[in-house]
């Protein structure tokens, strides 16, 4: 099994898969993100207290749970890096940090925005939940400029490892910020006891959203642990060989 | 959309510009490296 787990996370291999299995996961997610849109925005009925800026939640949810999850992979990818030494690990996390930033700024806009007409205001820097997520963007900007900083690969992968797992304590933060705290943030609404408090014409379409936005992300994922696999591997006999056959540019 | 269309179809916008602007500079980089480790390959082999 081991031979097989090895073979799986050989370089060569996952820069071939990666190429097959990112449309496989990219076209999926788009019809998902298109049936969602049009749910979301023009059949889900609108809601009776927000009027039709709820629909925000449509970009708004996805962009917030993918912000988490993408620090999540560059944390569990850091500890894998450090304690099995897996370097398609850090890799992985490497990969996921420019993607994460990008999906926490889009949660932070789309969720100034929704404040401006709900609360009443663009910001609150009292408000957990929002204070919360901004460090989060400073969190991802600090892994990928001390990954810039090191030109020792080894080095800044164990350095960004340690960064990205001391800041999960922040992810834990941002999830549990609305029950531990007085937030102006509404509570969870579907991951809540009792099941998810929305009606089935507005929920379906969310639910296509958040998958389409996963698939969409492990497609973009895919792409960027190809290209860091191949600058990793810039100087072995596998790349030479490829790009000598006028392969893997794609 | 009552009012509230502007903030709506911005935030459609925005997600639509993260995405598009995150599977180019995807590709760009890619690119870039295959590129670069191309040219490098290269000036090794005429030199040898």
């Amino acid at each position: 099994m081991w031979t097989f787990f090895h073979r799986l996370a050989s370089p060569p291999h996952i820069y071939r898969l990666a190429a097959i299995f990112a449309p496989w996961l990219l076209f999926p997610g788009l019809v998902l993100v298109a049936y969602g849109t049009y749910g979301g925005v023009f059949v889900a009925p609108t809601d009776y207290q927000q009027g039709d800026a709820f629909r925000i939640i449509y970009v708004h949810v996805p962009a917030a749970y993918l912000s988490m999850m993408a620090y999540m992979i560059m944390a569990v990818g850091g500890g894998i890096g450090l304690i099995w030494r897996i370097k398609l690990a850090h890799t992985v996390g490497a990969a996921a940090a420019p993607l994460g930033a990008a999906f926490t700024l889009l949660a932070l806009l789309t969720g100034s925005i929704w404040g401006r007409p709900m609360w009443g205001t663009w910001w609150e820097w009292g408000d957990p939940r929002l204070t919360s997520e901004l460090i989060l963007l400073f969190l991802y900007f600090g892994y990928m400029a001390l990954r810039a900083a090191i030109d020792d690969t080894l080095k800044a992968d164990k350095a960004c490892a340690v960064l990205a797992l001391v800041g999960v304590v922040n992810v834990v933060i941002v999830h549990y910020s609305v029950e531990w705290w007085s937030s102006l943030h509404q509570g969870q609404t579907l991951l809540r006891k009792g099941g998810p408090a929305m009606d089935p014409a507005m929920l379906y379409p969310l639910l296509a959203m958040i998958l389409g936005f996963t698939l969409i992300f492990g497609a973009l994922l895919l792409r960027r642990v190809r290209t860091e696999v191949l600058y990793r591997e810039r100087r072995t006999r596998w790349v030479r060989e490829m790009i000598m056959a006028g392969q893997g540019g794609k | 959309m009552g009012n509230y269309g502007a903030y709506v179809w911005t935030c459609f916008a925005l997600a639509l510009a993260v995405l598009v602007y995150s599977d180019w500079s995807a590709r760009v980089r890619h690119k870039r490296v295959y590129r670069d480790i191309e040219v490098r390959i290269k000036a090794l082999e005429e030199r040898e």
